[in-house]
């Protein structure tokens, strides 16, 4: 090992590759910034929505929307997600990062894709939403520049893998590996599935748009592109998961409760999850219902009981760490002691819990096939999916990132203050956005429509009043939103800029607490389980979950015959 | 710990903990339930969509479609003197997509059931059945045959829910429902 | 656990554990099971529907 490409980490501890380590902040950094950009538009997509303000022109609002998706949908996400996956092989595994170079090379290319995107976009030809769904044609460029990001995001995995390569080689590390980096594994796993149907479908679409091919077949491409589109939001999933993983180590020590359990749900996401692309097709000519039901309910829902699962073992892992460390009276003392001025934690539980209640719930209710026909397509949708992505996904980076700056970057959070609260104002902002999307959805607001008052059509059609309501009380959770967003990019960029260095000196408080012992486990937990109190929240959700679905049935059963 | 290999070589055979079984057997059975309830509804429910489809072009689905206007046309709704179609209970309907109109007016009988066929004559769009609430995406190149059984009369409005470009929100239609 | 219910550290490794440390079966399976259940499956159905009348 040659020393002058590894520092030591004072921290945790870690060898960290130098070379590896630059790329992480890149693409992290990266990431920051398309986040501000993306956040940015979405306070141009919320204050449009809100009725009283109405603040866009109708083809600003469709060209402002679909630059939100793609930018935070896609760069913001997959930027984080690369550094996430270089760190979790290379620093986790105590290794190098297989080839920089190239590493450089898939960050350029996604880098120029995004950019490409973002002004193509806004040059307003190609104005088609991420979806760009076919006979539809945006500018050859856009097709374009999604595919150099997705040939970027690929390499990225490659390394990824290449570097597990290296670690077992070099033996750094001993037995299985650890299982955030198996994890982030799946997610690369997932990746390279999402992005090779990306290629299958973006590709032909580019040529066709250029002239060389002369018809995509409409229901082809919306089959093949999500599972691109889908499969990406899987990605997310299970890097999140990887996340809330490692949280509960780094902040409490804590070990999973069965590595059995957390990785054969991970197993059940590599088999199953990114069946979940027929999601967007169950309403569509031409499917099945066997294929319809088959594929929605991930095989037999085992994909769903995964997450589940990881639900119950990462609050778990907490509980039985947070007990052992002397939190063990009654059924929540773990939890009522938890560090919750830490956005580290903060934003780790309100990502568990937004993604629980009210991305998954949602998700599989109207996963549905049936359920589909009340929901498909109308704001419920976005509303659904700022639960996973935003406040799941986009939380737990933060987190993650409150915890990456003093650990790569060596510098001090500033405005501590500030950051305290800033994962409980975007998490309220988020949920108020998430709650009245859906709102407005289950009373059949349409999802990207400028005008639901559909003023000049000759024609008239009221929503109710509620409807209304609900698109105002969004545009102010937006505004919250932004307002939580905007902080947190503020926090992260003046710390890289002016934080304190710190050097070779260790943080205080720790940032990656001592790991609990054997001996600290002993004679934990109340009437014979180790865990009681997750296992209180975990039924708490099935109630919740299980009134949702047979509610939704009930509505369905009270609309027209449809066979 | 979760950041570090498991302290264990062999961990597969390490005991699970009890809340994990309890919560395991819980969702699996959640799991199977919820797989059987959709074929389940398949059977007993009344809200169904079908898989009949045929690949069309444009040209025919509009020769079809206006064949039926002019068989049935009752009246016209609307400034743009949109064809009000009153078709016989039982029979094939048709319903155009395209930028930016939902074409002909269709008027059903409560209570009765029609073939209703659903396709696009240009790009994708959204039939958005309101305050109905019935969703079903319109793809063209593809003919979809949906049978409806309105339940009560009244106006009811086709919103497009698949963004169609600049005139999206321009695209409103109705659906006329009375009683027999 | 009682001490005799330890696995000893020299065990053979059992088949699910080295299923899941290999990454590149992971991956072959993490392609190929969607592959087949949804595109390939999807794409038969799509080519099968018939010409309209």
């Amino acid at each position: 090992m040659n020393t002058n490409l590894f520092r030591v980490c004072p921290e945790t501890g870690f060898q960290v590759h130098k070379p590896g380590e630059r790329l992480m902040k890149a693409n992290a950094v990266a990431a920051v910034v398309f986040l501000l950009i993306g956040g940015i538009y979405g306070l141009g997509v919320g204050l449009t929505r809100w009725p009283a303000v109405h603040l866009l022109p109708a083809d600003q609002f469709y060209l402002v929307l679909t630059a939100h998706g793609l930018n935070v949908l896609i760069f913001w996400i997959i930027f984080f997600e690369i550094a996430l996956i270089y760190f979790c092989s290379a620093v986790l595994l105590n290794c190098r990062l297989a080839t920089p170079k190239l590493g450089w090379v898939a960050f350029g290319l996604m880098l120029v894709g995004a950019l490409l995107n973002n002004y193509i976009v806004l040059q307003g030809n190609s104005s088609v939403m991420m979806t760009s769904y076919t006979p539809m044609g945006a500018d050859p460029l856009f097709y374009l520049s999604l595919i150099l990001f997705a040939v970027g995001a690929l390499i990225g995995c490659f390394i990824f893998f290449g570097t597990l390569v290296i670690a077992k080689a070099e033996k750094t590390y001993e037995g299985s590996i650890p299982l955030v980096t198996f994890g982030a594994m799946v997610a690369a796993i997932i990746a390279v599935f999402t992005i090779v149907s990306g290629a299958i479908i973006l590709i032909p679409t580019f040529l066709w748009s250029v002239g060389l091919v002369a018809h995509i077949d409409p229901l082809m491409y919306r089959m093949i592109w999500w599972a691109f589109g889908h499969s990406s939001q899987q990605i997310n999933v299970s890097a999140h998961i990887a996340i809330w993983y490692a949280v509960a180590a780094l902040v409490f020590g804590a070990k999973p409760l069965s590595e059995k359990v957390s990785r054969t749900a991970f197993l059940m996401y590599i088999l199953f999850l990114q069946l979940a692309s027929v999601h967007h097709l169950l309403v569509d000519p031409g499917v099945s219902s066997e294929f319809k039901m088959f594929n929605t309910s991930y095989a037999m829902y085992l994909a769903v009981m995964a997450s589940m699962v990881h639900g119950l073992t990462v609050p778990g892992a907490i509980e039985a760490a947070q007990r052992a460390r002397g939190f063990n009276k009654g059924l929540f003392e773990w939890l009522t002691k938890a560090p919750w001025g830490n956005p580290v934690f903060s934003g780790m539980f309100i990502s568990l819990v937004g993604f629980g209640f009210l991305g998954g719930i949602t998700g599989v209710v109207m996963g549905a096939e049936q359920i589909n026909i009340l929901i498909h397509n109308t704001l419920y949708v976005p509303g659904h999916f700022h639960a996973t992505v935003v406040l799941g996904t986009t939380m737990a980076f933060m987190a993650m990132t409150y915890w990456l700056v003093p650990v790569l970057f060596r510098r001090e959070l500033v405005m501590k203050g500030l950051a305290k609260f800033q994962p409980y104002i975007f998490g309220l902002g988020m949920t108020g956005v998430s709650l009245f999307l859906m709102g407005a959805g289950t009373l059949g607001v349409p999802r990207r429509h400028w005008d639901i008052g559909f003023a000049g059509t000759g024609m008239t059609h009221d929503f109710p009043a509620a409807a209304y309501t609900m698109l105002a009380l969004n545009g102010m959770s937006v505004v919250l939103a932004v307002i939580g967003g905007a902080s947190f990019c503020i926090i992260i960029v003046a710390s890289l800029l002016f934080g304190r260095k710190l050097g070779e000196e260790k943080s205080s408080p720790a940032l990656a607490a001592n790991m609990v012992t054997d001996k600290e486990y002993k004679g934990i937990g109340l009437g014979g389980l180790t865990v009681p109190g997750t296992l209180c929240l975990t039924l708490i959700f099935f109630a919740a979950f299980a009134a949702y679905y047979f509610i939704n049935w009930k509505y369905l059963s009270q609309t027209w015959g449809i066979s | 710990m979760s950041i570090l290999s498991p302290s264990d070589k062999v961990w597969w055979h390490e005991p699970i903990e009890k809340t994990e079984l309890i919560w395991i057997s819980i969702v699996f059975v959640w799991g199977v339930f919820m797989t059987f309830m959709m074929p389940y509804w398949h059977v007993v429910g009344d809200q169904n969509l079908p898989n009949e489809t045929y690949r069309v072009t444009p040209e025919q689905y509009m020769a079809k479609a206006q064949s039926v206007v002019d068989q049935f046309t009752v009246g016209e709704f609307g400034p743009q003197k949109i064809p009000v179609v009153h078709p016989p209970a039982g029979s094939d309907v048709y319903l155009v997509a395209r930028l930016w109109s939902w074409w002909p007016v269709l008027e059903l009988e409560k209570g009765q059931s029609y073939r209703v066929h659903l396709s696009s004559l240009d790009w994708q769009h959204g039939f958005s059945l309101q305050p109905a609430n019935i969703n079903i995406q319109v793809v063209p190149d593809y003919e979809y045959v949906v049978t409806l059984t309105p339940d009560e009369a009244g106006e009811y409005s086709i919103v497009c829910n698949e963004y169609c470009g600049i005139g999206h929100h321009l695209m409103l239609g109705k659906l006329l429902v009375v009683d027999k | 656990m009682s001490p005799q219910d330890v696995p000893p550290q020299n065990e053979e490794i059992p088949f699910m554990q080295r299923l899941l440390d290999n990454p590149f079966i992971l991956l072959f399976l993490g392609v190929a099971s969607p592959a087949v259940l949804y595109l390939i499956w999807g794409i038969m159905e799509i080519v099968s529907i018939p010409l309209g009348k």
